[in-house]
């Protein structure tokens, strides 16, 4: 275990669940760093950035920038965050690992004080990313009802143009942002050791930073508002970029923070899947979930180093004056577009695999017979993965650029729907002759086959060049998306939540209320789509605060669907402050009757997940067998393995891991 | 591996059969529906060649679309009717051992789904060469073509928050209507004079992006007379939903009296506007952001597909 870094979690070798005894700090309790002397940093930082900004760079204004000093400001988000950082704890280990001093001594916490700080238990850092995304998306969703009233009338205006672009811009980078991280933050990390039978994730100090990463993405993006907005929408197109006011510099800087979270968040996961499955785990029974975690951080690993690239050379422009982007100076606005969509076409997939991985994993544990074709369904997911990086120039179909390249990447494209459908092969095939119960989190995979459809049915239309021409750029793409976001994604998120609260948090979430929510949000989340691809085939074009009179009607069924989808969250939001807080109702061991491995740790998980390190039997998707036996022996190897086991880990000190390759015993 | 699908004995429901039956009948009923109800006023219309084809794509790919999400709904509701189990906590397996895979059914999903792929793709290729770039914007040299040598080029030129029409065959005058004749292959040569704008003219199914300092052809062949809209598609900033205007088609001699007549009355104007040229660059040292022409100038002889301007004619610019 060499690469543990923590000091109390580089012994998971050892037996034992118990949390290291907390040590005596030599800091007295109002030293602690916690949420509050993160936000005091990211003052500080941000009123120090301001002030050498405006130093160095003084005479130096952006005359576009309404006199904006936009070298000042980026210095003080970047400094911002790096004060939050630092205001957290964040550089407390590193630091002192530099300076070659003995890194203080940091007890694991208990208690609720735990979730503000900086803590490196994959579980609360889980739980801390559950909440995170759940503020980022309930930001956005504030923004989409401002967007929706305004649509409500064709030309009175709720805001002005200017304030009306703001929010556009900003729900969409929100949504962006928060979508990226929305599962593999909150259940990728407090899921992954326990699906694989890990004992904590692999890089437990990445972990902690990908989520403070996150959050200061939150704020810097909300700093656009004071800064005035930025106009590009969340694509952020130059030259328009270029020529923006000082919010288009959080939108910048805001990305390349997320970006950073987003790769460290997927690369702690993907080295977690690959190296520290438990002995036994071979890459036949890892589930179905683990595979779309694994494809879908390869994704975030690779792609969006290109986002913070390209937001880096726009920073470029926009302080230092190159011209990367500008085209009277030898720079190319399609250059922005390429890197965009370049790192834009995977980042679409980012939030879509998944959504599937929870579907697939869930349909079993509802349906009670194994999962069909699982093998069909993670190359699904690979290859969902890998075509995702061949497509992105679909986006710009009719900009002009390589057009005599529009039929390959037709075909790219449309070779996506392939490996897409395969997880539609996995389902339908799982709900053949099964005994199908319609628990919450069940409906809301049933609704992610039924929303996705539509989603990806539309994709095929928008991926058609002749059909593109009308629906380009139009609200048919806006209807498309959000099918495939919100209708697939945020479906299963939901799906997930309902199904592992009872693990995470010990309590059942009440079902009537579940069941209220979900047909609410399907209801609902139908009603405010479903009329944008008709109001899109007819000629509306996106991101408008004016259109034809004759939209009218659609637009505003539409947005009465949105006001009630709005306050569909809030059933749920009562349902979970209610049954958790509240009246908490205590969760059966194994509410659901699920084999996975998450399923047969105690609630709530201990401190290292396993007593020892289990050792993995079969796959988790017996569920056609009388009586299964568990997926895993916890006793850690001790007693006689069957089949052998693969030792897929260095586990120093465990007896009994080391065996042959079992093969695909699972077929 | 024996697969689950195949049921044997006449015991069992023919799941199969009644899924297969029920889907192909709705199928049909449906698509017939959908061809002749919705299919004639399907966007964009057909007022011109572009917008013919791509109402035909968008029906084509609507037919195929019915049968796939009839199928996937009409089985999701079936099996959720049918093989419901609405006891609370019952974790016993189903009565029937079912495959865990199945070589033929994963062949023949994997088999169809790719002839569908290849089969839509080949027909949007077809559908995309065929009728000169269905009204997409194709970039400064054209490949996909319309087969008449007599075409008119209009230029678009987009800017905060306008769009401008220049008709360089009548002297390049400049004027904010766009009008374009019957029967008549039109080249619409887009361009930008500040960010990324996107010229739709939606009943003509013609879209092409505006780039600064780049041209961006589109073709299209008007075949009814009328009014059309003309929209910004690409976000360009604040009042980019401010952004349309509208366009009419005329039939021939109406459109030449339309041009002679406006070549006529902004004689004035044109001779102060910067040369005709493909794009534009704001000077920044221009008094009153006057352009100064590139060296993509126009000419007359500008051929369509081949080649574009040849460079003896490029560097020799036209007094507007
Ligand atoms: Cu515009």
């Amino acid at each position: 275990m060499a690469i543990g870094i923590s000091k109390t979690l580089d012994d998971v070798g050892r037996s034992g669940n118990e949390p290291p005894a907390p040590q005596t700090s030599s800091r007295p309790a109002w030293m602690s760093q916690h949420l509050g002397t993160a936000v005091i940093g990211a003052v500080a930082g941000y009123a120090f950035g301001h002030w050498i900004g405006n130093v160095i760079a003084a005479g130096y204004p952006n005359p576009q920038s309404n006199g904006e000093n936009d070298i000042a400001i980026v210095l003080a988000l970047v400094f911002g965050v790096v004060g939050w950082l630092a205001g957290i704890g964040a550089f407390n280990y590193p630091l002192a690992k530099i300076i070659g001093r003995a890194p203080a001594p940091e007890a694991p916490e208990v208690g609720w004080t735990r979730f503000f700080k900086y803590n490196l238990d994959h579980k609360v850092v889980g739980f801390q990313y559950m909440i995170g995304v759940l503020l980022f998306f309930f930001t956005g969703g504030l923004w989409a009802m401002a967007i929706r009233t305004e649509l409500l009338n064709p030309t009175n205006h709720y805001f002005g143009p200017g304030t009306y672009i703001a929010i556009v811009s900003e729900h969409g980078s929100m949504m962006m942002m928060m979508a990226t991280s929305v599962i593999i933050g909150p259940l990728g990390n407090y899921l992954t050791p326990l699906l694989i039978g890990s004992r904590k994730m692999a890089f437990p100090r990445v972990e902690a930073f990908s989520f403070w990463m996150f959050m200061a993405g939150y704020l810097v993006i909300l700093t656009a508002i004071p800064l005035g907005g930025f106009p590009t929408g969340w694509t952020g197109y130059a030259p328009l970029q270029t020529q923006a006011t000082a919010g288009m510099d959080s939108y910048l800087v805001g990305f390349i923070v997320i970006g950073t979270g987003m790769i460290c968040a997927g690369f702690n996961v993907a080295v977690t899947i690959i190296n520290y499955r438990a002995p036994g785990m071979t890459w036949n029974r890892v589930p179905i979930f683990a595979w779309s975690l694994l494809a879908v951080s390869s994704l975030l690993t690779l792609a969006t180093p290109l986002l913070a690239t390209a937001c880096y050379f726009g920073i470029l422009d926009r302080t230092v004056l190159t011209s990367i982007y500008v085209d009277e100076h030898g720079g190319s606005n399609f250059l922005w577009e390429n890197l965009f969509w370049f790192f834009g076409h995977p980042e679409v997939y980012i939030m879509a695999i998944p959504g599937f991985g929870i579907v697939a994993e869930l349909l079993p544990v509802f349906t009670r017979r194994p999962l069909f074709a699982y093998r069909v369904g993670a190359a699904g997911m690979f290859g969902v993965a890998l075509l995702s990086f061949f497509v992105w120039q679909h986006h710009l179909f009719d900009s002009g650029i390589n057009p005599d390249m529009r039929p390959l990447f037709m075909l790219t494209t449309e070779l996506i729907s392939i490996p897409t459908g395969f997880i539609y092969l996995v389902g339908l095939g799982t709900l053949w002759r099964s005994k199908i119960r319609l628990e919450v989190p069940m409906l809301f995979c049933l609704a992610l086959y039924f929303n996705f459809l539509f989603g990806g049915i539309s994709g095929v239309f928008v991926s058609d060049v002749p059909a593109d021409v009308t629906l380009h750029g139009s609200f048919f793409v806006m209807a498309h998306f959000h099918y495939t976001i919100m209708g697939g994604l945020m479906f299963a998120f939901f799906a997930g939540i309902y199904y592992w609260i009872p693990k995470i948090s010990g309590k059942m979430l009440n079902k009537r209320l579940g069941q209220i929510h979900f047909w609410c949000m399907f209801v609902f989340f139908n009603l405010t789509f479903f009329p944008l691809f008709f109001v899109g085939i007819l000629g509306m074009p996106r991101r408008v605060f004016e259109y034809a009179h004759n939209l009218q009607v659609w637009n505003d069924v539409s947005s009465v669907g949105a006001f009630l989808l709005g306050a569909s969250f809030l059933i749920f939001i009562a349902n979970f402050v209610w049954s958790i807080y509240i009246a908490p109702k205590k969760a059966p061991a194994n509410p659901w009757g699920s084999l996975g491995l998450e399923w047969q740790t105690p609630t709530p998980v201990p401190f290292f997940n396993f007593e020892r390190i289990p050792v993995i039997l079969s796959d988790p998707y017996h569920y056609d067998e009388q009586d299964p036996l568990p997926v895993a022996d916890l006793g850690g190897g001790l007693v006689p393995v069957a089949a052998g086991a693969v030792g897929s880990v260095d586990m120093p000190g465990e007896p009994g891991i080391e065996g042959t390759d079992p093969g695909g015993s699972n077929g | 591996m024996a697969s689950g699908q195949r049921t044997s004995g006449g015991r069992v429901a023919p799941h199969g059969k009644r899924i297969v039956g029920g889907w192909i009948t709705l199928s049909v009923v449906f698509d017939l529906l959908f061809g002749f109800l919705v299919g004639p006023h399907l966007p964009p219309g057909r007022m011109t060649s572009s917008a013919g084809s791509q109402q035909f794509d968008i029906k084509v790919l609507f037919l195929a679309a019915i049968p796939v999400v009839v199928g996937v709904i009409g089985y999701i509701v079936y099996a959720v009717v049918v093989w419901r189990d609405g006891r609370p906590a019952s974790f016993e397996p189903p009565a029937q051992v079912t495959a865990r895979q199945s070589t033929r059914v994963q062949a023949a999903w994997i088999g169809i789904t790719t002839c569908l792929t290849l089969g839509l793709f080949t027909f949007g290729t077809i559908e995309l060469i065929l009728p000169a770039g269905a009204g997409g914007g194709e970039g400064p040299a054209p490949i996909w073509t319309p087969a008449s040598k007599t075409v008119l080029p209009i230029q678009v030129i987009a800017q905060q928050w306008k769009f401008t029409y220049r008709y360089p065959t009548y002297g390049g005058f400049e004027t904010d209507q766009l009008v374009i004749p019957e029967h008549t292959p039109v080249a619409f040569h887009v361009t930008s004079l500040d960010v990324i704008h996107d010229f739709w003219a939606y009943q003509l199914g013609v879209k092409a992006d505006a780039n600064p300092q780049s041209d961006n052809v589109a073709f299209t062949t008007a075949e009814q007379l009328g009014r059309f809209v003309v929209r910004c598609d690409e976000l360009c900033g604040i009042w980019h939903g401010a952004m349309y205007n509208y366009g009419q088609v005329m039939t021939k001699s109406g459109f030449n009296t339309w041009a002679l007549t406006t070549e006529h009355k902004l004689a004035a104007n044109t001779k102060l506007l910067p040369p005709f040229a493909w794009f534009y660059s704001p000077s920044a040292n221009g008094a009153g952001g006057s352009y100064y022409g590139t060296n993509a100038t126009y000419s007359k002889v500008q051929v369509y597909g081949a080649a574009t301007v040849s460079p003896a004619q490029a560097s020799k610019p036209r007094a507007g």
